[in-house]
């Protein structure tokens, strides 16, 4: 394998004093999807805000050659890091195209791209981001993301609260964007992993138990069970958030 | 219906100033959460210096007021900027520290200013057709209050523009909203801390001069008293809301005019009651985002 793009190595978070990330440690390659995955609460959200600077962290955490676990945040991402976070997190206030147009760093910003990748949100431009429904909103957070060319991308339950079809759009458009750019994905959808991750990361209790390729766990009804919490569903479109409660 | 008209307008003036002074007050709390007590004092030295200024050149002429002006806007948003950057920006994100460093400028300026110009109101002149009257429907219109809400209006089309048509415009509405999020796209957030001071403090730089132009005076309190009126209105109004500020500056000024003229010269009195209503039945003000 080659050099990996984000290398994390003894990582602790804090929130409010409450340390939520506790000595993590994993690497993502430079190609392909890892899912980063754990039951509800492990510390999963934390470990992709730490990565980033949006909550206390210390440790080391290296960014192809560059170190940034002492750069503010606007700094990491100009790095060239996408983030999607979980919920979204549109500017409800703003337009689609004000939400695009704040996300562009890049000189010449994939225009086209996002336009041909989500033409339901081209459409709806000049419509304010508040009014959309959750799905067009995620179409949103990702065209924030994917509107530059990224070394990395941080993806949080992108599928969470989605309707089944809307989840196979949003699964559709990470296969797109995962040909060109690394992807450290948290997901609860085992379909979804199942289709687009190819090592996996579990997290547990605010630390890593688990490193290996995706069918190491998913093969392993066992370890689902032990990791995840939930049975692999018959369902394809079944997401296992709320099971795992 | 004469004296009506006069409340009205004599309210809508008052509004005017106040707003001046809020705009600044609510955009700064909501892209920052920093509650800025120093608010008033750019007020008051942007009126000193504007007076000073314009009395040397063209002592009370339209060339001597509009001089004042501009060098009202210049210094409160010059000293506004300073503020933030030697002062504020030490202490991100420590609210507590921030706003007690606010209130510390603001009481150690208001010192400064009473060793400067002393502790007496200075009485200024203004332009004749300022102190004359317009008839309006029976009533005689101090012509003051029409300048007053003319430049707030424009302030307010300036703001508005700003906020809609510039990339930091941009910047601040989506920090309003969401400032981490910013910062996670890659924007350093922080730079447009320093002009949205500076917006602020340009505004009560103005305020500052047509305080003077409204009271006939300048004083070292200018800035002290408004202050208060400015932070009911943007809390009224809904913090960082640019529109609620707007709006209640109106309300809170014509509403405060009706009872001291009605009710006995209890204004003051009524404003904080309704402050206090606006704070049990909607917490978050007129316009305020969901907290
Ligand atoms: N804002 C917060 N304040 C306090 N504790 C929090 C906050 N956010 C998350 N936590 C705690 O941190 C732990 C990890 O949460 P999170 O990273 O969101 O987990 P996950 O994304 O894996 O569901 C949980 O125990 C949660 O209760
Ligand atoms: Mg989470």
């Amino acid at each position: 394998m080659s050099e990996p793009i984000l290398r994390v190595a003894g990582l602790h978070g804090r929130i409010g004093g409450q340390q939520v990330v506790e000595d993590v440690s994993f690497e993502v390659p430079a190609t392909g999807v890892t899912a980063l995955l754990g039951r509800n609460g492990v510390g999963k959200t934390s470990t992709i805000k730490s990565i980033l600077g949006l909550i206390d962290r210390t440790g080391e955490v290296h960014l192809g050659d560059t170190r940034i676990d002492r750069m503010p945040t606007h700094r990491i991402v100009q790095q060239g890091v996408g983030y999607v976070p979980e919920d979204r997190e549109v500017f409800g206030s703003l337009t689609v195209a004000e939400n695009l147009r704040l996300a562009e760093r890049d000189a010449a910003p994939r225009r086209e791209f996002i336009q041909r990748l989500f033409p339901d949100i081209h459409d709806r431009r000049a419509q304010r981001a508040g009014t959309l429904s959750g799905g067009q909103q995620q179409m949103v957070s990702l065209a924030r993301a994917l509107v530059n060319e990224n070394r990395l991308l941080l993806v949080d339950e992108p599928t969470k609260g989605l309707a089944p079809r809307i989840v196979d759009e949003v699964a559709d458009a990470l296969a797109e964007a995962a040909r060109t750019v690394p992807i450290l994905l948290v997901e609860q959808n085992l379909h979804v992993i199942r289709k687009l991750a190819e090592r996996v990361v579990v997290l547990s209790g605010g630390r890593v138990v688990f490193t290996g390729t995706a069918s190491d766990l998913l093969d392993d009804e066992d370890r689902i069970q032990r990791f995840l919490g939930v049975h692999d569903a018959a369902d394809p479109h079944d997401s296992t958030a709320g099971s795992a409660r | 219906m004469s004296t009506v008209v006069l409340l009205l307008i004599t309210g809508l003036g008052l509004g005017a100033l106040y707003f001046l002074v809020a705009s600044g007050l609510s955009l700064i709390y909501g892209l920052m959460g920093v509650l800025n007590f120093a608010h008033g004092s750019f007020l008051t030295i942007a009126a000193f210096l504007g007076w000073e200024v314009g009395r040397r050149v063209s002592d009370g002429t339209w060339w001597g007021l509009a001089l004042s002006a501009m060098v009202g806007l210049a210094v409160g948003a010059i000293v506004a900027a300073a503020t933030e950057y030697l002062l504020i920006r030490r202490l991100y994100e420590r609210h507590i520290e921030q706003a007690l460093v606010t209130v510390g400028l603001a009481l150690a300026s208001v010192a400064l200013f009473e060793g400067i110009w002393g502790t007496d109101p200075i009485y200024t002149r203004k332009p004749d057709w300022l102190a004359q009257t317009t008839e309006i429907l029976g009533a005689k219109i101090p012509n003051d209050r029409f300048l007053l809400i003319a430049c707030a209006l424009i302030v307010l089309g300036g703001i508005v523009l700003f906020l809609r048509r510039t990339r930091y415009g941009l910047i601040i509405r989506a920090g309003v909203e969401n400032r981490s999020m910013v910062t996670a796209l890659g924007i350093d957030v922080r730079r447009s801390f320093t002009i949205v001071f500076a917006i602020g403090g340009a505004a009560a730089g103005l305020g500052g001069v047509l305080a003077s132009v409204y009271y006939g005076y300048v004083s070292a309190h200018l800035g002290s008293v408004l202050l208060i009126f400015a932070f009911i209105v943007t809390v009224i109004g809904g913090l960082g809301s640019l529109t609620g500020a707007a709006i209640a500056s109106v309300l809170v000024a014509v509403l405060q005019q009706f009872a001291n003229f009605y009710l006995a010269g209890t204004g003051d009195f009524v404003v904080v009651v309704a402050l206090a209503v606006v704070l049990l039945v909607r917490p978050r003000g007129l316009l305020g985002k969901v907290a």
